[in-house]
């Protein structure tokens, strides 16, 4: 009795012993691995993983803001970390609301669009400090910050030199110029009209008839142009700093149906409504475009060096000015300008 | 009763502010180049055209003794709504229908708001006001900027058409400044508006049906801002509902009470509001010319309401009798 048992555990046992290793053997055949393991990719996906991203522009509710989202989105499925959104709505009070409480809440990054260069300084030192890294998208501010967007100085520059090309010296054109600027505080427009008289302070030919701020709003531009336009009906060329408010200068000069005479210059993100539609129909004869989706895609790779290196508070903070391209109705291609499907 | 009284006072505000109109414009005309050309004028005019078609509709709701604060939110929202269905593929009328309907139905709460639950039309307006710019960003549109599809057809000639050389939204302001003005002078409404305004409690005694004329007035008013609307998206192409954040709502009023309605309700016509609008227009027209800049102009545009009402204060001083509540 004591013997049947000793045997019957050994043949248990060397049962057990065959069957875990005919288990083994299939395995082993079928994860040969081969090459060398690279020690950085494991690292990399975990560095991301379950990271959280705050997310802060002017407002939600205009190209530039929706297309940078959709980009930082598709990164953010892809690498596993979440992306916190708050909206403003253009209110300078509410984004400082909204800041404090996403430092309060510790995110690692915070993608932000500063209203001006002052109202998040603050904030942004006291972030820092407590080591969370900030990327200011478009507009910079006082408080050093990583930056990636538009150089509005060099923009301003791009614009008035393509109307010195069109209306300066031997072209036989008259020079005149009109001005519509934004709201006249706003560092995006400052920054701007430096760029553009830069130009033309080395341009004596171009005589700026009109130099006046329509605060953003396509109505006052559209009322502004069409008296400058009555004024000097040999107007020349108008620059405008925004495709949103642009629009209404446009139209005043094709309503008085001088778009063959008179070149309007616009700016922004070169979403296809805003910028492309409008060269084809004539709204504009040039529009500077600083490519959204080449803003995602930097603001993607500031995320993904960030999340990996995480730098000390005080590290250099890099600009990673965009790329602007000069769009005319003769250079557009199906690609040049955006829609919201372009992230999908 | 009191317009009684303003009939046999020599010098009204609406005088006053014609003749510095006149003076303004005698002046622009011999120092301003380029100012008295029949084209400038035309521009002058179409210029302050959807100003003045919003205009003419709060001064009739302002004589009726209320106010509508909601109308610049309203044009905006309802028109970028029909636009962006218009883009999105419906039918042109279908759109049409659904961004009006909205437009109406809104009129309608406003005005049982109003004469129903007896909410002071500033509060009211104000709060619809918030809801419709609210809703409509949120469930509406996708983005502040709603674009003109192409295919508007006959419409997008409201913005910037021209007849007889004379630019569209100039007729547009015309036809219906001379609607309204026949309406509020020679119909049962228009006398019971002038009723109600002047002292609301006597109208209902006297039989005036207070309620139904006051939603009237608040559906007419949502009507005229979707036209509104219609013009000024057709002129610039788009429509940006930011306009709702803007000035634009206090401009209307300006132009009411600078043309001499008195916000106390009761008081005043459409004429008024004509010669309001044609003041700013010339005023904003030479600034303009004189390249003097926006926030400038904003500064002098609100020294100048400050002055009108205190103009029409002294001129048409409240009493008991005058003052309502939610009167401002």
């Amino acid at each position: 009795m004591k013997n049947m048992k000793k045997w019957a555990a050994i043949g248990l046992l060397s049962m057990a012993a065959i069957l875990s290793l005919t288990s083994v053997k299939p395995v082993a055949a079928e994860t040969e691995v081969e090459g060398i393991n690279d020690p950085t990719i494991a690292p990399y996906f975990e560095s991301m993983k379950g990271k959280k991203i705050g997310y802060v522009p002017f407002s939600m509710s205009y190209d530039l803001s929706k297309g940078w989202l959709a980009g930082m989105e598709i990164q953010a499925k892809e690498l596993g970390y979440e992306i916190i959104t708050r909206d403003p709505n253009w209110n300078t009070d509410v984004g400082v609301q909204a800041m404090d409480q996403l430092i309060n809440s510790k995110p690692d990054i915070i993608v932000l669009q500063n209203p001006d260069l002052q109202s998040y300084a603050k904030l942004l030192k006291r972030g820092t400090e407590a080591g969370i890294k900030f990327i200011s998208v478009n507009i910079k501010s006082a408080y050093p910050s990583y930056y990636i967007g538009e150089e509005w100085q060099l923009n301003g520059m791009a614009e008035a030199q393509y109307i010195v090309d069109k209306c300066g010296k031997d072209t036989g054109r008259s020079g005149k110029v009109a001005i519509v600027q934004g709201i006249l505080t706003s560092a995006a427009s400052a920054y701007q009209i430096r760029g553009v008289t830069e130009v033309f302070s080395k341009h004596p030919e171009i005589q700026v008839v009109s130099n006046q701020s329509a605060n953003w709003d396509a109505g006052k531009a559209q009322e502004i142009t069409r008296t400058v336009l009555q004024q000097h009906p040999d107007l020349c060329g108008v620059i405008g700093f925004w495709d949103g408010m642009d629009i209404g200068a446009g139209s005043a000069v094709k309503e008085a149906n001088m778009q063959d005479k008179v070149f309007v210059v616009s700016s922004g993100g070169g979403y296809k409504e805003a910028a492309c539609d409008r060269l084809e129909d004539g709204t504009y004869s040039a529009y500077f475009s600083y490519d959204v989706r080449g803003q995602a895609q930097d603001i993607n790779t500031v995320i993904r060096i960030l999340l990996q290196t995480n730098p000390a508070p005080d590290a250099f903070k890099f600009t990673l000015p965009t790329r602007g391209v000069m769009l005319t109705k003769d250079n557009i291609k199906p690609g040049s300008c955006w829609t919201m499907d372009s992230f999908k | 009763m009191t317009r009684a009284v303003s009939r046999k006072r020599l010098i009204t505000q609406e005088k006053i502010v014609f003749a510095i109109f006149v003076l303004l414009f005698l002046g622009f005309s011999l120092f301003l180049p380029g100012f008295l050309t029949a084209n400038n004028v035309a521009l002058l005019l179409q210029s302050v055209s959807v100003l003045g078609i919003l205009s003419v509709a709060m001064g009739a709701t302002i004589i009726a003794g209320a106010i509508d604060l909601s109308m610049v939110a309203l044009m905006a929202m309802s028109v970028a709504w029909a636009l962006q269905l218009v883009n999105n593929g419906m039918p042109v009328p279908l759109a049409m229908l659904i961004g009006g309907g909205s437009a109406i139905l809104v009129g309608i709460i406003n005005g049982v708001l109003v004469a129903y639950v007896e909410i002071p039309p500033l509060f009211a307006t104000l709060a619809t006001a918030a809801c419709i710019y609210g809703f409509g960003r949120f469930g509406l549109i996708s983005q502040d900027t709603v674009y003109l599809p192409k295919n508007l057809g006959w419409i997008a000639e409201l913005g910037h058409g021209r007849v007889y050389g004379l630019p569209m939204p100039v007729i547009v302001f015309a036809v219906l400044a001379a609607a309204i003005a026949l309406v509020m002078n020679y119909t049962k409404f228009g006398r019971f508006a002038y009723a109600i305004g002047d002292n609301r409690a006597t109208a209902r005694i006297t039989g005036v049906p207070v309620r139904p004329v006051l939603v009237l007035q608040y559906t007419v008013s949502a009507i005229v801002a979707f036209i509104a609307g219609l013009v000024q998206a057709t002129a610039i192409n788009s429509m940006n509902t930011r306009i709702t954040d803007t000035l634009l709502i206090y401009e209307v009023i300006l132009v009411v009470v600078l043309g001499g309605i008195g916000l106390s309700g009761g008081k005043g016509g459409i004429r008024n509001v004509v010669v309001g609008t044609l003041l700013i227009g010339t005023f904003l027209n030479g600034m303009t010319i004189m390249n003097i800049q926006f926030t400038a102009q904003n500064a002098i545009k609100g020294l100048i309401l400050l002055t009108a009402i205190a103009i029409d204060q002294v001129i048409n001083p409240r009493d008991e009798q005058t003052s309502q509540q939610g009167d401002i």
